[in-house]
């Protein structure tokens, strides 16, 4: 019991200091993360607005397929990255293995599909009540999918934020191909599970307090962004 | 028919050409018939407004008109985009129920006109035309969807409008609109059929119709069962249905 409760009073204490290591792990994960949002974002808006634009044969298929990876589990995601990366793999030259490189490319393939899936629903409803304006307009696929990427903005937002909130608390991937090398690939996830085994729970309690701060953030943004789009009858 | 048909094209030269043409049109979806038997000639100069009771087929007929649905039978021939005034863009529809882009009023105007460019005058002075003749200028900046019911349905006719376009298709555009609105709407359906726009509106306002129609289609039950000139409608439009609906008598 003292060893616990004395173990939340250094964990305070660190985040208090900004502990430099602290700071580092902390750091480190929000950027891969949000690099990883950003990319996913661009692949998964043009794949939605694709697949909500065009007509074509198999697009029913991709749609399940989208939706049935954004339950991927992490682990395999990683598995397949390493595969990949690992000296004997394919991409094996480009030495990327156990770097902050390989830890983006496996949160990107783990949250594309998220994001892909949940713009394609948001883009769907919003053309089903567009579709006969913009055909009676005669409007361009091209321009189509712009207006839908546009007036779809704020739902999209939401979209970017789920996928932020699955790539920052996610562990099985980035520890696999990142491999939780102290000061290089150590993030809060990979950390805290190795803190945790190693019995320092102290630094494992500050980083977990930082996640929460982070995904009640997340959501609380989530809300702040429906109710301003609310406001601007956006929904 | 022919004999009605007669009657709606004995007008001057200029009004004699021919928008569209309706022959054995029919409309199934499913197993239902919709639409069916629709033959007509609809000239390229003439106000033709649709009226029937609700159900009878007006907004399909439209949807069929702007090439939005395909018919299951017969044919649809268009000679409005030769035969329409030069310059222009096509066609316009407003819908019974207004699509209002997540948008300001203004954005929605642009929207469109972005996608049909007109050359000649700066694009926000055409803009800024197109809301005041529907008395939106004080809404510019208004997300569409916060405007009133009737604000929305003006905003719909400026935008549909701003293109200049060859054909109007208008699904009750005054529906939900007060006595005053109702005139500023007409008023710009009338100048836009000054200009040269062929208009084919669809309404449920007698009076309306009076106001507006060179010509009435009647439609009842998925059939067009009468096209002649208003002047002839109105004095008697010779079919029973049409005479219950124009008396208010139930129906059905
Ligand atoms: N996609 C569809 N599938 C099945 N039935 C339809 C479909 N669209 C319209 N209908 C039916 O076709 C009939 C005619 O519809 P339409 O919307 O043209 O009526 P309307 O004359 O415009 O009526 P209102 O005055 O109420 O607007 C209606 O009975 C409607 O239920
Ligand atoms: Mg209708």
């Amino acid at each position: 019991m003292g060893e616990i409760s004395n173990a939340f009073a250094i964990a305070f204490d660190l985040i208090l200091r900004a502990d430099a290591e602290l700071s580092a792990i902390v750091f480190l994960s929000l950027k891969v993360s949000m690099i990883a949002v950003f990319i996913a974002c661009i692949l998964g808006f043009s794949l939605g607005a694709a697949l909500t634009t065009f007509r074509f044969f198999g697009r029913r298929g991709i749609i399940i397929l989208l939706n049935a990876l954004m339950g991927l589990p992490p682990v395999v995601v990683g598995l397949v990255v390493y595969l990949m990366l690992t000296r004997a793999g394919p991409l094996g030259i480009l030495g990327l293995l156990y770097t902050p490189t390989a830890m983006i490319i496996a949160q990107v393939l783990l949250i594309t599909p998220l994001v892909a899936a949940l713009s394609c629903q948001v883009l769907q409803e919003l053309n089903g009540e567009y579709d006969e304006f913009f055909r009676s307009l005669n409007l361009a696929p091209g321009a189509r999918m712009k207006a839908l990427l546009w007036d779809g903005k704020s739902a999209l937002v939401t979209v970017a934020l789920a996928g932020f909130g699955r790539a920052i608390s996610e562990v099985g991937a980035v520890m696999i191909v990142g491999g939780n090398i102290n000061h290089v690939t150590r993030i809060m996830t990979t950390a805290i599970a190795l803190e945790t085994s190693k019995g320092t729970l102290a630094l494992a309690l500050a980083l977990g307090i930082i996640l929460i701060v982070i995904s009640i953030t997340i959501n609380a943004s989530v809300m702040l962004v429906r109710a301003s789009s609310e406001a601007r009858a956006d929904v | 028919m022919s004999e009605n048909e007669r009657q709606v094209t004995s007008t001057p030269d200029t009004r004699r050409k021919q928008a569209l043409i309706f022959e054995n049109v029919a409309l199934e979806v499913g197993r239902k018939t919709l639409l069916r038997d629709i033959n007509c000639t609809i000239g390229a100069r003439l106000r033709t407004v649709i009226i029937g009771p609700n159900g009878a087929g007006k907004s399909l007929f439209l949807r069929l008109a702007a090439g939005l649905i395909k018919s299951t039978g017969g044919t649809i021939t268009g000679t409005i985009k030769t035969g329409g005034k030069t310059g222009h863009s096509g066609q316009s529809v407003v819908f019974q129920k207004p699509v209002m882009l997540r948008r300001s009023a203004y954005e929605n105007i642009a929207f469109v006109l972005r996608q049909h460019p007109k050359p000649g005058d700066d694009k926000s002075t055409r803009i800024e035309r197109a809301l005041d003749a529907a008395r939106l200028a004080d809404r510019a900046r208004t997300p569409a969807r916060k405007l009133s019911g009737g604000e929305q349905q003006r905003l719909a006719l400026a935008r549909a409008l701003v293109v200049d376009p060859s054909i109007l298709l208008l699904d009750e555009p005054t529906a939900s609109l007060d006595p005053s609105s109702t005139l500023i709407v007409e008023k710009m359906i009338l100048e836009a059929d000054k200009s040269g726009t062929k208009i084919i509106h669809v309404t449920h306002d007698i009076k309306q119709a009076r106001r507006l129609a060179d010509d009435i289609i009647y439609m009842h039950k998925g059939r067009l069962l009468l096209h002649k000139s208003a002047a002839d409608f109105f004095v008697d439009p010779g079919c029973d249905e049409a005479q219950a609906y124009l008396d208010g008598r139930l129906q059905n």
